[in-house]
């Protein structure tokens, strides 16, 4: 049988994750350590099904009570009142800057649901051995680390008016529960992007070139 | 054939096996797995300003900076100094009714904290502070160190450690913050932006210019290796794109 495509896997070679060190190794279950800079050698990243799949399940449960919760806490001489984080986009739209209203609304609400739907896709997918669209799914999971790191945006909008606005007793804001669990979804999903190993995507379709070859 | 074990500098917790040795070791140095889906190439060399895909998935995996190299450095140093600046001075001013108010980076986390909410005050000085400003110091004392041909092993270290920062260092992200805070804050009161504000603008456009410009696939490979043990033989030729 032809060997269809050299990858470092299959070639009995391990690629260091953090200097890209290819290194040759006796067995695949216990590779040792890369001898440029010491790191602990893996042919793919360990248990990175089972982790993403916690991480991402962690964040779906905080996503809840992220958007439930009152982010902001804004107290003036006639009370208290409490801005969810869409209450926020609203709050933008009808003040008149719809455009820094999308920018919150895509930032905030679209991108980590979308990250959550697109890691369990490709998690799925995965774990079907799936062998379709592999080129557009790796480019999926670039997409979602490379984004991710945008919906930190409300966290820190958050901060800002918090920090800026403590003018008791006139007007003072104070943080909600919101932001923890918002902050909680964002560090969760960048976690769990990291946690998967793209080269998985790529090992449904060698094992299905190996079994047609 | 199992592992060998080596005892060295490392206290002998380096494994790897026999067979690797010698021949092929010295061209699988210069070989490339790509990270997104472990395609073993070889990259041909490129021109200045040149870069390679991955065959398979279309990854950039081997960049070639030539003479832009000597751009990262100053860049840093800027990149520094705008830092600096847009850490001490403060980054907007809310005038109303006569008060006035003013924060900076390091105000803004210190509020959260003294508002009850810790854990989101420790993440927001660790994105917007600690991981720039570490990001900034490993990349200047790396180039600094880069300038001699060998590097010590300490800069493998902190090359690991740039990955990390890099990925949390989130400045264009807080700075798209600040201006959602300052629109939704000039509804209510006066708010101009300060200087540090300008600092800052300055900064979030400086440190992609200096990704771009760092070379660490060529740092990593004059840095000392761990396990100092150098193959024999450089020749044999090993991974061929495949077919």
């Amino acid at each position: 049988m032809m060997n269809p495509l050299r990858t470092a896997r299959n070639s009995g070679l391990v690629a260091c994750e953090v200097c890209r060190l290819v290194s040759r190794v006796a067995s695949a279950e216990e590779a040792g350590f890369c001898r440029r800079c010491g790191e602990q050698l893996e042919v793919r990243r360990h248990a990175s099904i089972e982790v993403t799949w916690s991480l991402l399940i962690a964040a779906a449960i905080c996503y809840v009570p992220a958007n439930l919760l009152p982010v902001l806490d804004t107290t003036t001489p006639q009370g208290t009142e409490g801005d969810t984080i869409l209450g926020g986009v609203i709050f933008l739209y009808t003040s008149g800057s719809w455009p820094l209203a999308l920018v919150v609304l895509i930032a905030s609400v679209m991108i980590p649901l979308g990250k959550l739907i697109s890691l369990a896709y490709l998690l799925i997918s995965v774990q079907r051995g799936s062998a379709k669209g592999n080129r557009e799914r790796t480019r999926l999971y670039r997409m979602v680390a490379f984004i991710g790191r945008w919906s930190m945006l409300d966290v820190f909008v958050d901060t800002f008016t918090v920090a800026l606005v403590q003018l008791s007793p006139l007007m003072s804001v104070e943080p909600g529960f919101g932001v923890l669990f918002f902050a909680a979804v964002v560090v969760l999903t960048m976690l769990a992007a990291e946690s998967f190993d793209p080269r998985l995507i790529w090992d449904g379709a060698e094992s299905h070139e190996f079994s047609h070859g | 054939m199992p592992p060998r074990r080596v005892q060295g500098s490392t206290g002998g917790r380096i494994t790897y096996s026999e067979e690797g040795r010698g021949l092929e070791d010295r061209s699988l140095v210069e070989s490339i797995a790509c990270p997104d889906c472990d395609l073993l190439q070889q990259v041909p060399s490129l021109m200045p300003g040149g870069k390679a895909a991955c065959a398979r998935c279309g990854r950039v995996i081997a960049k070639e900076l030539g003479g832009a190299r000597d751009r990262a450095l100053p860049l840093a140093i800027t990149a520094a100094v705008t830092l600096l600046v847009a850490n001490t001075f403060p980054l907007m001013e809310l005038h109303v009714v006569g008060r006035f108010a003013s924060t900076t980076i390091a105000g803004g986390a210190y509020e959260m904290w003294a508002q009850g909410q810790r854990l989101t005050s420790v993440l927001v000085a660790f994105c917007a502070l600690i991981a720039p400003v570490g990001y900034l110091s490993f990349v200047i004392t790396l180039l600094l160190a880069a300038r001699r041909a060998a590097m010590p092993g300490w800069c493998g270290e902190m090359l690991r450690w740039l990955g990390h920062l890099e990925v949390w260092s989130m400045l264009e992200v807080v700075m798209l913050g600040i201006l959602v805070a300052l629109v939704k804050i000039a509804q209510l009161a006066t708010v101009d932006p300060g200087i540090g504000m300008y600092a800052f603008g300055a900064t979030i456009l400086l440190i992609p210019a200096i990704a771009v410009n760092l070379d660490r696939r060529e740092m990593w490979r004059r840095v000392k290796w761990m396990d100092p043990e150098i193959p024999a033989n450089p020749a044999a030729d090993m991974a061929a794109p495949g077919k």
